[in-house]
């Protein structure tokens, strides 16, 4: 291939200013929620954020990157042609970042997932052709975009129900918090070791059973409950701050717990949303590597970095201040709901991750919170936003679409020597 | 560049701006008495001056209600009925609405109580402003209603405050019965208008002891939900 070198070096540097942009702007949605209910301080919050959105995006993000690599383009139909996928990614790349740019300057509510999988098919449907797209796959994940939320919801809902029937509404609820609080941390811990080893640690090195994963999650989940328990251990608790408003203490220990799915939600985040960058790279690398487009090649270990590094800097340059701005305006949300809602979404986003299905997690975390509404645990919700994200569908999917189409025969145009098509 | 619309699915909650507005009442109420202290001490100068002073804070009150009505759009999906919030507003503000008439109607008129009904007068506007006191512990709790996600045990809590409130306000329908009596058998000696406006003025003092239990009986439809 002539121009090898210039699509591995194009593939990196998009995919890392895409990674940018998802820590830069994404994580600040799945942070804020524990800044906002200051289970966290902004400076915790990114720390947590650093490690949990490295370590989901390097453990845990291989499965959807897989999806977005090779699930969704049938490649049999570029076997002559792999350039064509090049160009393809590299335009869905481009035009996504861009895409995501634009609206996020505006302040339009926009999902990094959307504009990803608009900006492929878009491209395969003009630039190659429409029985390209393995539509089956396309309509599994517009289904997930509509459960996921819907799921996570629900989850929330009965989250928050077990919680006010085991603590809130209780006779003694610090007494209830301080026994019950630890299971959920050990939840915690346990959900998303197990969904993370069940699918498969191979990449470094790490293989192991069903059962064995099993026992690995539950030791796990105890470790994370023995550090909890320390840290709820440590609250000083005093009663006069109980006077004006009586769950004051009982909060503290929510506080506790939500530093936990705090972790959980950056984890998650990262798991499914690396994805978005680097699915695309992985293509690249292993066409221009083989020189076909191979189906079966595994993801290297590199690229998975590359992501990860990618959103990590996103965080530290430019997402620490939307994380601080995004968690001032949330002032209504109590620890006790905001881990509802966080534990809810981390478990939806990380089964979807595991299951290889790109979901935004923006939206999973909307859907919980309305989730914990519904149980009668927020003061007020607006729903224009739950309009406003029927529209970023509407708006999204067309406009990476076509900026996809657009660089792509930009590329095509300064790359291309194959035959004519 | 906020970049987030997350922020934006928390609403302004009501129950803090309808609490402000419980407590403005309720201090609007309490005036009512150096108000009557003034009155049946027949200084006037103190009497205007607390007058005054439920005026303003009427007025202040129904600033409180105003904003808070703007700013319950119809797109907030919340854990209380928009239209009981609207309607514990409405009566939280005729509490305040009774106190305003009742002080209106005595310096209005320049109004004395016979010696014999003072202290009976006093009792009651005191249990009046227990009534709206004990309302106003009642909004207090919406905090910890939502909290729980109106839990069992904090709906029952609330209910007992309330079963106070109603407690409270048949004192002051008791109170009131008295009052009349007293007045009825001052009747020969009294010039008959003056006892046209102290059964006036009897009325619309138990009124607002009725109004602060009907804030009550709100809120408790509100639980009811």
């Amino acid at each position: 291939m002539e121009f090898a070198l210039w699509y591995l070096g194009l593939a990196a540097a998009f995919g890392l200013f895409m990674a940018w942009g998802i820590g830069a702007n994404d994580v600040a949605n799945a942070m804020a929620t524990s800044v906002g209910s200051k289970a966290l301080t902004i400076k915790q919050a990114i720390l947590v954020a650093a490690v949990f959105e490295f370590a989901g995006a390097f453990l845990a993000g291989g499965q959807v990157t897989s999806t977005i690599r090779k699930g969704i383009i049938d490649a049999s139909q570029v076997e002559n042609n792999p350039e064509l996928l090049i160009f393809g990614m590299l335009a869905a790349l481009l035009a996504a970042a861009v895409w995501l740019l634009i609206a996020s300057s505006r302040g339009w509510p926009v999902s990094t997932t959307h504009s990803i999988i608009g900006a492929i098919v878009g491209f395969a449907v003009v630039g190659i052709g429409v029985e390209s797209v393995h539509w089956a796959k396309i309509a599994t994940i517009a289904a997930s975009w509509v459960v996921s939320p819907i799921l996570s919801g629900f989850l929330a809902f009965f989250i928050f129900m077990s919680v006010q029937k085991l603590i809130l509404s209780t006779d003694d609820p610090l007494k209830n918090a301080r026994k019950y609080i630890p299971f959920y941390i050990f939840a915690v811990g346990f959900i998303l070791s197990l969904v993370t080893l069940l699918k498969g640690l191979k990449h470094i090195g790490l293989d192991l059973t069903t059962g064995q994963s099993l026992m690995v999650a539950v030791g796990s989940g105890i470790i994370t409950m023995a550090i909890g328990i320390a840290a709820i251990k440590r609250i000083k608790f005093t009663p006069d701050e109980d006077v004006d408003f009586r769950f004051t203490n009982v909060e503290k220990i929510f506080g506790i717990l939500m530093v936990f799915t705090a972790c959980g939600m950056a984890f998650a985040h990262g798991s499914n949303d690396v994805a978005n960058a680097i699915g695309p790279v992985a293509a690249i690398v292993s066409i221009v590597k083989t020189g076909v487009v191979a189906q079966k090649s595994e993801l290297a270990t590199w690229i998975l970095l590359l992501g990860a590094v990618g959103i990590v800097l996103g965080l530290a340059t430019y997402g620490w201040r939307v994380i601080r701005t995004v968690g001032r305006n949330i002032t209504e949300l109590t620890p006790s709901r905001g881990f509802a809602a966080e534990l809810a979404a981390a478990s939806t986003v990380v089964i979807a991750s595991g299951t290889g299905i790109p979901i935004s997690t923006t939206h999973t975390l909307v859907g919980a919170v309305l989730g914990v509404g519904i149980a009668r645990g927020i003061g007020a919700i607006n729903l224009r936003v739950v309009r406003n994200i029927m529209l970023s569908w509407v708006v999204t999917l067309p406009a990476g679409a076509i900026l996809s189409i657009l660089f792509f025969f930009l590329l095509k145009g300064i790359f291309y020597t194959g035959p004519e098509i | 560049m906020t970049g987030s619309y997350l922020s934006g699915i928390f609403g302004s909650s009501p129950v803090r701006p309808l609490q402000e507005h419980m407590e403005k009442v309720v201090s609007c109420v309490s005036e009512l008495i150096p108000f009557t202290d003034a009155v049946l001490a027949g200084d006037e100068q103190s009497r205007s001056r607390h007058h005054q002073n439920i005026i303003a804070m009427e007025k202040e009150a129904d600033t409180l209600k105003k904003e808070l009505r703007l700013q319950l759009p119809s797109s907030l999906f919340m854990p209380i009925d928009r239209r009981d919030v609207l309607e514990v507003l409405t009566m939280q503000d005729l509490v305040a609405g009774g106190a305003r008439d009742v002080a209106g109607l005595i310096s209005g008129r320049n109004m004395r109580f016979p010696e014999s009904m003072s202290s009976n007068y006093m009792a009651l506007v005191q249990r009046c402003n227990d009534a709206c006191a004990q309302a106003y512990i009642a909004i207090k709790e919406l905090d910890e209603l939502i909290e729980t996600g109106f839990g069992k045990t904090e709906r029952e809590r609330v209910g007992g405050l309330l079963h106070e409130l109603d407690e409270i306000e048949q004192d002051t329908d008791e109170q009131q019965v008295v009052l009349r009596h007293e007045l009825f058998k001052l009747e020969d000696e009294l010039h008959p208008v003056n006892v046209m406006f102290l059964y006036k003025i009897i009325d619309n003092t138990g009124g607002i002891a009725d109004r602060a239990q009907r804030v009550g009986s709100r809120l408790q439809l509100m639980l009811a939900r």
